[in-house]
């Protein structure tokens, strides 16, 4: 009992004086920043840290925690290299693993890595832990469980039984983050008779008020600054490219929720237009803006400019750029400006973008009116 | 000193049974293996090794590894690096990265779009999300870079593909795009920029020419040549290039895409044209140059084969296209591959060209391939094939 004591401690002291010995070199990790700062560190860091033994690997990934995407990236290779070993040699700390994954404090990303381990040493274990991922802040991660949703909602409707279906997909689209499971799931849903409210799912701003159109002749509307980036006055007159340019209400009914520019103001080429719609937040919080859009495009929040980018019809999709914010509570102002080119090509036609507004998770943030 | 002769020896054997194919169109990216002993006709399949994602970056060999990237993940978020035994296929060792750049590409393409490049010491991948590893040739992470979380705007939704080269101590990297566009000159050690210079904001696919001691940047204003540890230009061409395939070097010559073949003979600060063929108009795969011919894929799938002193055409071969990747060249012949994964043998000496073989890898393809030891290494949507 005695020597067993001893041993206890002394095995407590050795992992304690790696976690303590890691401790800086996991910092020089995390120290990395913008073009190329801390790599010569950081290099050396990380042959220090993949000699560690396996007993490491939840204080390596603690090192994720609030780590920079380059910072998390080093450390996720040294999780990779130091996991390969102890899978070799079957000593991945896996009851270490699982606590580490449970602890939702822990970085998604941190989390992700120790599943995809926990996966690799024992997939049984990985199996029995998949639907405890279903509300999980990691999108990543809940698609393992939403994805069982899907196989166990369409074994059910094998049987014919429709309203057991209807409950597991119903339960699978409230937990899904990502597109293409919620496309499924919605039309596995609606098939059945069944209504799914997409806008509302993804938190699309639907309504808005737009004015157009203001000139992009030579695309130099992009950086010229029109009227509604100084006031947002919605009976104001101003002189348009072809015509006045007066704001306008519109309601998209579309439910990825597109705001076409081209409906109310006609297919127009070289032409800017602007968006505005206030949001009401009922605290205040980080949150995301996404937008999906092939034109070029600005977005203010309360003013402030979060972001710009002038690339003209390479694309467009849901999430296609995250715009990490703070809503204040009540209202928050958001404005749009959406760039048209000169381009004739019909694949150039589109003057329009989607925008929802989320938490990291990809869940939508509801309006409180 | 006998024992060192024998070393000696034995290096260069090694030397000429193999040597490195360490960048996208290998050796100089002019495509044409520089060995011996080139892989002739009677080619099967020596091995496959399976992979977890797609690729449209191509093979590189460095001694008897063979490193390849691909792409995974919903979002193709999962970025692999992989390094395999040249002799059995066998994994040697596997790095999987997150992203940290936009994913977003069109359905063609994928993340894993940029061949990766090797000074022999170290291999680089890039890819499409503007995510740079160095690693060196046993798998240790040397430096990281996130070329978009540098430069925000440095993306393309459609997906970029330029390949990186490297010279001299400089991993030189283009992220050459509709917005943040640019191409720089990285210290191999450790990442860090030795020059940035701004590049035509428009979209560009082509990668670099490493020609007599420059690195040319082609893109659709043309192509500048620059010393690869400053930046400095040396010369530059302006009369616009392709911003798909990409140009080929071969002695005092550079065959610059531009109008279809333009050949070019620069000196410092002037280029004179030699001549041009505008029906010598490369489709997507890029051109190659073989004893004192030139050829060219166009986007029927036809190769073309034209004289490189004055580009006057010679014959044509229609093959089965169509083709993504490019053809290289190893000994008396030229290899390709197209989408569906036909691997074609032509025998460029024949009075109109001949396929002398094809293999029907039966996946598909859309990559260029890498000569080695005899041997050629192929990469499809889910596999790298050793043909020997």
């Amino acid at each position: 009992m005695k020597l067993s004591l001893i041993c206890l401690f002394a095995l407590a002291a050795v992992s304690l004086q790696a976690a303590e010995d890691l401790s800086k070199p996991i910092e020089a990790l995390r120290a990395v920043g913008k073009e190329g700062q801390g790599n010569e560190a950081a290099g050396k860091a990380w042959q220090e840290i993949v000699k560690a033994d396996a007993a490491t690997l939840p204080e390596v990934l603690k090192g994720m925690n609030g780590a920079n995407p380059l910072a998390e990236n080093w450390l996720r290779a040294a999780v990779g290299v130091i996991a390969d070993e102890a899978l070799k040699a079957k000593k991945l700390p896996v009851p270490t693993l699982v606590t580490f994954l449970k602890n939702t404090q822990n970085s998604p990303g941190a989390r992700v890595v120790a599943f995809d381990l926990i996966h690799r040493a024992d997939e049984k274990l990985a199996e029995e832990l998949t639907p405890t991922l279903l509300e999980d802040p990691s999108s990543d991660l809940r698609r393992h469980p939403v994805a069982k949703l899907i196989e166990a909602g369409d074994a059910a409707l094998e049987k014919k039984d429709n309203a057991a279906a209807i409950v597991t997909y119903g339960k699978g689209l409230g937990g899904a983050r990502d597109e293409d499971q919620i496309k499924v799931l919605a039309k596995k849903l609606r098939d059945l008779g069944q209504k799914v409210d997409l806008p509302k799912h993804f938190g699309f701003l639907m309504s808005w008020k737009m004015i157009a159109p203001f000139s992009n002749a030579d695309r130099a509307g992009f950086d010229t600054v029109y009227p509604p980036e100084k006031e947002l006055k919605f009976d104001a007159v101003y002189e348009g490219k072809t015509k006045e340019a007066k704001w306008l209400d519109f309601t998209s009914t579309e439910e990825y929720g597109k705001i076409d520019f081209n409906k109310p103001f006609g297919m127009e080429k070289s032409v800017v237009g602007y968006a505005a719609t206030d949001f009401f937040s009922t605290e205040d919080r980080p949150a995301e803006i996404r937008i999906g859009c092939k034109d070029g495009w600005k977005v203010w929040l309360n003013g402030e400019l979060l972001f710009a980018r002038d690339e003209y019809h390479r694309g467009a999709k849901l999430d296609q750029y995250k715009l990490p914010c703070q809503l204040k509570k009540g209202k928050n102002t958001i404005l749009v400006k959406c760039c048209q080119n000169e381009q004739t090509e019909q694949w150039t036609v589109e003057w329009e973008f989607q925008l929802r507004i989320c938490d990291a998770t990809g869940t939508a943030i509801l309006a409180a009116k | 000193m006998k024992t060192i002769s024998m070393c000696l020896m034995m290096c260069l054997a090694t030397s000429v049974v193999r040597a490195d194919w360490l960048q996208f169109r290998g050796p100089n990216a002019t495509a044409v293996s520089t060995e011996a002993k080139a892989p002739g006709d009677d080619l099967k399949v020596a091995w496959t090794a399976d992979l977890p994602g797609r690729g449209l970056s191509a093979p590189i060999v460095v001694g008897d590894r063979i490193f390849v990237t691909c792409s995974s993940g919903p979002g193709q978020e999962t970025l692999h690096v992989f390094c395999f035994n040249a002799a059995d296929g066998t994994k040697r060792w596997e790095r999987a990265m997150r992203s940290t750049g936009r994913t977003m590409t069109h359905n063609k393409t994928c993340v894993a779009a940029n061949t990766p490049c090797s000074d022999g010491d170290r291999v680089f991948a890039l890819f499409s999300s503007n995510d740079l590893f160095a690693f060196d040739l046993d798998g240790n992470l040397l430096w990281l870079r996130g070329l978009t979380f540098d430069y925000a705007n440095a993306s393309n939704s459609l997906g970029m593909s330029q390949s990186p080269v490297v010279l001299d101590g400089t991993l030189v990297v283009q992220s050459e795009n509709d917005s943040e566009s640019f191409a720089a000159g990285l210290d191999v050690a450790t990442g860090r920029n030795k020059w940035k210079l701004e590049r035509p904001k428009a979209a560009n696919w082509s990668s670099a020419t490493v020609w007599k001691n420059t690195v040319a940047l082609q893109s659709s204003k043309g192509i500048l040549a620059v010393d690869p540890t400053t930046g400095k230009t040396v010369w530059d061409y302006s009369d616009g290039a392709s911003t798909i395939p990409s140009s080929v070097g071969s002695g005092e010559t550079l065959y610059a895409v531009s109008h279809g073949i333009t050949a070019l003979a620069p000196e410092k600060g002037s280029v004179t044209q030699l001549w041009r063929n505008e029906k010598l108009n490369p489709g997507t795969a890029s051109p190659l140059v073989l004893g004192d011919s030139i050829y060219v894929v166009n986007g029927a799938g036809v190769l073309i084969k034209a004289s490189v002193k004055n580009g006057d055409e010679a014959w044509k071969l229609r093959m089965k296209g169509p083709f993504s990747g490019s053809p290289v060249a190893a000994g008396k012949r030229i290899y390709t591959v197209n989408e569906r994964g036909i691997f074609q043998v032509i025998d460029p000496e024949a009075p109109e060209g001949k396929v002398v073989k094809e293999i029907e890898l039966k996946e598909t393809v859309l990559t260029t391939p890498a000569v080695s030891g005899g041997a050629i290494y192929v990469r499809s949507d889910a596999k790298l094939w050793k043909l020997q």
